[in-house]
């Protein structure tokens, strides 16, 4: 199998490889890259850990091969808080909400709950809504109940006064 | 003063690196240089291996080695067996690599090393493996049955181990009873499924002589006495890393053939190699839990007070038994419940079968016996009409019986069953206010008038907790940062143990929680102890800690005492501060006295230049270290509990069926937990909350679907459902704090709790709901397909 040049910005840093067509994004994002907080639960697309997004996104790195995303524009959970220990509102939020127990899924989460609050734009989420919205994400631990709370919380951090 | 920690719910020391990305599981940790492994794994539940050549697989690209059992020298052994009982006739545990007969699908029979994962998985498709299937063993009642094919060919019959246990005088009880009934109820094989897989990563340095390795293990220092017994290397040169773990479950806290295999491979090629499950791998070679079949007998008064019980049930082991009887014993024990039930015996046989090994996940037995024993209340207070919150109210065991003792039966401890403490009738009490249980009738009503099928359910369940042998905590305060550092030699799953017991640290030493550094799973930085398991962190490790705590508390006021020439009784601990009572500018840091405690000093910061004005920390003459004392501010502290505490708890739920379509929804559900003194709230209610979830799946989702060949049909998530949040229930929790008085903080173990009511109580709101149709809930879990055929049924009976 020929390698393939794969050129992607990820978290804003510019990267080039030359990869195997077959390298799964997530591995090239983990094991190319150290990037290792994307996790991998199933490697069938269900689990939903290794989310993260391109060109703003939301989608499972497992599913995608790396040279699929040659040209795009990555996020990952390393590149949602600025530097340092300062933390992004829905990150804040589940360690407030007590969001996670593992944190196996939570890079997962959070990178989905960032597309959907950018989606939503809005403080006023309701349970249901929430619930629908991160249906496509499994945690083993909490039963969800304070990840709900904590999309809530960020939902009024990031959109309450408007 | 500092604000109390203890008992306040806290927002937790680990969460920073955890939503940042910058936890660090096993397969976050890279070594420069590393292979590794995929395994070939048996496509035949029970089959005669009739050849196996792995020469082409050696030629391929990136292949390294190639092994299987031929090569494994003095290491081709069969794993241990970790709990031996003698009511096993013949114990069976796993070779690490198969030999001439494979016992389930997935066994491990041979391992490709090679230079990436993809080039392992590659080469595995050149292995020429030839197998002649056997007749596999799948269904545990056809396979006690004479005739019955075996799972191992070796052995006769499918018995794993068979145990009779009586307490009191069960046939007396049966013959003084006005009510005698018989029922059955079973539950299925569901697994833990933690979201991160299992994995290994070992390093040996060939020149030093060390072995390190990273394990996703809730029981590092077993595996690191293990590894060093069978390599011969020294204890003290086997390390072992458990960093963060993505969720155990007790899964992980077995011994596998890859823990073994990954560090003897990395001996034998002289490089790091690494192996990760995929999530295929995770459901056909890692250990699966639950089914159970019971048949049992209820002695009752004309009243509902429970005489006697007489159960006899059959435990699926799978092709191996390496954790023994230890699932079927909970159970065993368990089965009473909260209840007094003076008259009872138990007899199990746990089934071998030709699927992957059963061993504890969390509940471990726990689910199977609360589901019988509170159906069987349901069914009780049926027989003599009264209200099933009131049948369990005339068995209870009462405040002032305790400590109560079952008698001669053996909890997994190997002691007789000694429940310490609880207050379960207002614990019931609790949550039929939370719930509206005397509302419901009229709830349920008027959904009925609008066609809807409403249901309210409710379990007890109590939980033997906080096991020995013993745990120990190393606590020392830091010369360089003044910050407490705790290790222990249990690892965290994910619970918060890092907070948990930086906030048991913090109580004795008056700093805040997170000045607190808590290590787990680092055999390095603390060398004796269990695991991780039967929800015993808290209560044993958790002593431990207050116990070394304490001690470092009382040198760091002797030694403050002699820095600033005040008695120790005149002096107070706060906010990282030792203080001369009522002069407030007399004082010395933590910091500072931990400097003082290590007679080689240097005045590398302000701190110690300030501690060095006081020496010597010590008023003695003669040399700097008297015989006897030992620098540093620290001390090691372990706690032994006499035997295991009990938690207890209470459930309730509120469920609507769909008799059209058989899809049930949980409409409310209200919990109540008891698990003595809460250490922090906010990571109780987090354990309580995720074991729902974890119960609703086994309730209503989960189940390993065998086949009848013993192929696993549904092992991805795609086929194996575990709820969303759209399917667990908003929970209402509700909390009670009644001190175990077997420890010095009262502690009880919460890790497992949340999941064992759930079958028994969806169970019983089903029956609720469905009331009119006369359906009665016996198997769990069900799904829509088999929840509608029991309507079906019961409509067209």
């Amino acid at each position: 199998m020929s390698d393939h040049s794969v050129h992607v910005t990820v978290n804003g840093v510019t990267h080039e490889r030359e990869v195997e067509p077959r390298l799964l994004l997530s591995d090239f994002l983990r094991h190319d890259l150290g990037l290792t907080g994307t996790h991998v639960g199933c490697e069938h697309g269900v689990c939903g850990c290794c989310t993260v997004r391109v060109d703003g996104e939301a989608m499972r790195s497992c599913l995608m091969f790396a040279v699929q995303a040659d040209g795009a524009e990555l996020d990952t959970i390393e590149g949602l808080a600025g530097p340092g220990d300062e933390l992004h509102p829905i990150q804040e939020a589940f360690r407030e909400c007590h969001g996670l127990q593992c944190g196996f899924c939570t890079p997962g989460f959070v990178m989905a709950i960032a597309s959907y609050l950018e989606e939503e734009q809005r403080a006023d989420l309701t349970d249901e809504e929430v619930r629908e919205a991160i249906s496509g994400n499994l945690c083993r631990c909490t039963g969800y109940q304070n990840i709900v709370a904590a999309v809530q919380y960020a939902a009024r951090t990031m959109y309450g006064s408007s | 003063m500092a604000t109390r920690v203890f008992g306040q719910p806290v927002v937790r020391n680990e969460d920073q690196r955890l939503v940042s990305g910058m936890g660090s599981f096993v397969d976050d940790v890279s070594a420069p240089g590393a292979l590794h492994v995929a395994f070939l794994r048996s496509p035949e539940a029970h089959a005669r291996v009739t050849s196996l050549d792995v020469t082409a697989a050696r030629e391929q690209p990136g292949v390294v080695a190639v092994y299987t059992h031929t090569d494994l020298g003095e290491l081709d052994i069969e794993l241990p067996l970790m709990i031996p009982h003698p009511c096993m006739p013949y114990p069976k545990t796993q070779r690490l690599l198969a030999h001439d007969e494979v016992h389930y699908v997935g066994q491990t029979i041979a391992m490709v090393v090679a230079e990436s994962r993809y080039l392992a998985e590659d080469a595995l498709e050149w292995i020429e493996l030839d197998l002649e299937p056997l007749p596999a063993v799948v269904d545990i009642e056809a396979a006690v049955e004479d005739g019955a094919a075996t799972t191992h060919s070796d052995s006769p019959g499918n018995v794993g181990a068979q145990l009779t246990q009586v307490v009191g005088d069960p046939d007396a009880a049966f013959a003084e009873a006005d009510i005698v009934f018989t029922e059955h109820y079973s539950l299925e094989r569901s697994g833990g499924m933690s979201m991160e897989t299992r994995g290994v990563l070992a390093d040996y340095d060939a020149r030093t002589r060390e072995l390190t390795v990273w394990d996703t293990t809730q029981a590092p220092l077993t595996i690191k006495g293990s590894l060093g017994s069978l390599f011969g290397i020294p204890y003290n040169k086997v390390r072992v890393k458990q960093p963060d773990m993505g969720g155990g479950f007790g899964t992980k806290v077995m011994f596998y053939p890859d823990e073994v295999l990954i560090p003897w491979a990395s001996m034998q090629l002289g490089r790091p190699v690494k192996f990760v499950e995929d999530r295929i791998e995770h459901f056909i070679g890692s250990t699966h839990e639950r089914k159970q079949i019971h048949e049992i007998d209820v002695a009752a008064t004309s009243d509902g007070v429970v005489l006697g019980l007489r159960d006899r049930f059959l435990h699926d082991t799978g092709a191996y038994i390496p954790y023994g009887i230890a699932i079927a014993q909970v159970a065993a024990t368990q089965l009473p419940g909260p209840y007094r039930v003076p008259n009872f015996s138990v007899e199990f046989t746990a089934v071998y079968t030709n699927t992957v090994p059963v061993t504890p996940y969390r509940g471990c037995g726990r689910p199977q016996a609360c589901m019988v024993i509170e159906r069987v209340m349901d069914r009780l207070a049926e027989e003599i009409g009264v209200d099933r919150a009131e049948i369990r109210r005339r068995n209870y065991i009462q405040p002032d019986e305790f400590p109560y003792q079952r008698g001669e039966i053996l909890f997994a401890d190997g002691l007789p069953v000694t429940l310490d403490s609880g207050e379960y009738e207002k614990q019931l009490q609790v949550l039929l206010d939370a719930i509206g249980w005397e509302e419901f009738s009229a709830e349920k009503e008027a959904a009925r008038a609008e066609g809807r099928y409403i249901g309210l359910g409710l379990a007890n369940y109590v939980e033997g907790t906080g096991l020995g042998p013993y745990e120990g905590a190393h606590v020392q305060v830091e010369p360089t940062t003044g910050k407490v550092w705790v290790a222990t030699g249990l690892t965290s799953l994910g619970q918060g143990l890092e907070t948990t017991l930086a906030q048991v640290a913090a109580e004795e030493l008056g700093v805040d929680h997170g000045d607190v550094i808590v290590v787990t799973g680092d055999t390095q930085a603390m060398p004796w102890g269990v695991a991780t398991f039967a929800s015993r962190a808290a209560v044993v490790s958790g002593n431990a800690v207050a116990i070394a705590a304490k001690d470092v508390r009382e040198k760091a006021l002797e030694f403050a005492g002699n820095m600033l020439e005040a008695a120790a009784e005149d002096l107070e601990l706060a906010d990282g501060h030792i203080f001369v009572k009522g002069a407030p500018d007399r004082f010395v840091t933590l910091k500072q006295v931990a400097i003082a405690s290590n007679p080689l000093r240097y005045a590398f910061d302000e701190d110690a230049k300030a501690a060095t004005q006081f020496a010597p920390a010590r008023s003695a003459d003669g040399p700097q270290l008297p015989p006897g004392d030992e620098p540093g501010l620290e001390a090691m502290g372990y706690y032994s509990p006499p035997h295991a505490t009990w938690a207890s708890g209470a459930h309730a739920a509120v469920v609507e069926v769909d008799i059209e379509t058989g899809e049930l929804r949980y409409l409310r559900y209200a919990a109540v937990h008891d698990c003595g003194t809460m250490i922090n709230p906010m990571i109780v209610e987090g354990q309580v909350m995720g074991g729902v979830a974890q119960g609703v799946g086994g309730a209503f989702y989960e189940r390993m679907a065998y086949d009848e060949s013993g192929q696993l049909r549904n092992a991805s998530f795609m086929d194996f459902l575990m709820p969303y949040a759209t399917e667990v229930p908003k929970m209402q929790l509700e909390h009670l704090e009644t001190p175990s008085p077997l420890n010095p903080k009262g502690i009880k173990g919460a890790g497992e709790a949340g999941c064992i009511p759930v079958p028994a109580l969806t169970a019983s709101a089903i029956d609720d709901a469905l009331s009119d149709l006369g359906v009665t809930v016996r198997d769990m879990p069900l799904d829509p397909c088999s929840l509608k055929a029991l309507i079906d049924a019961a409509t067209e009976g």
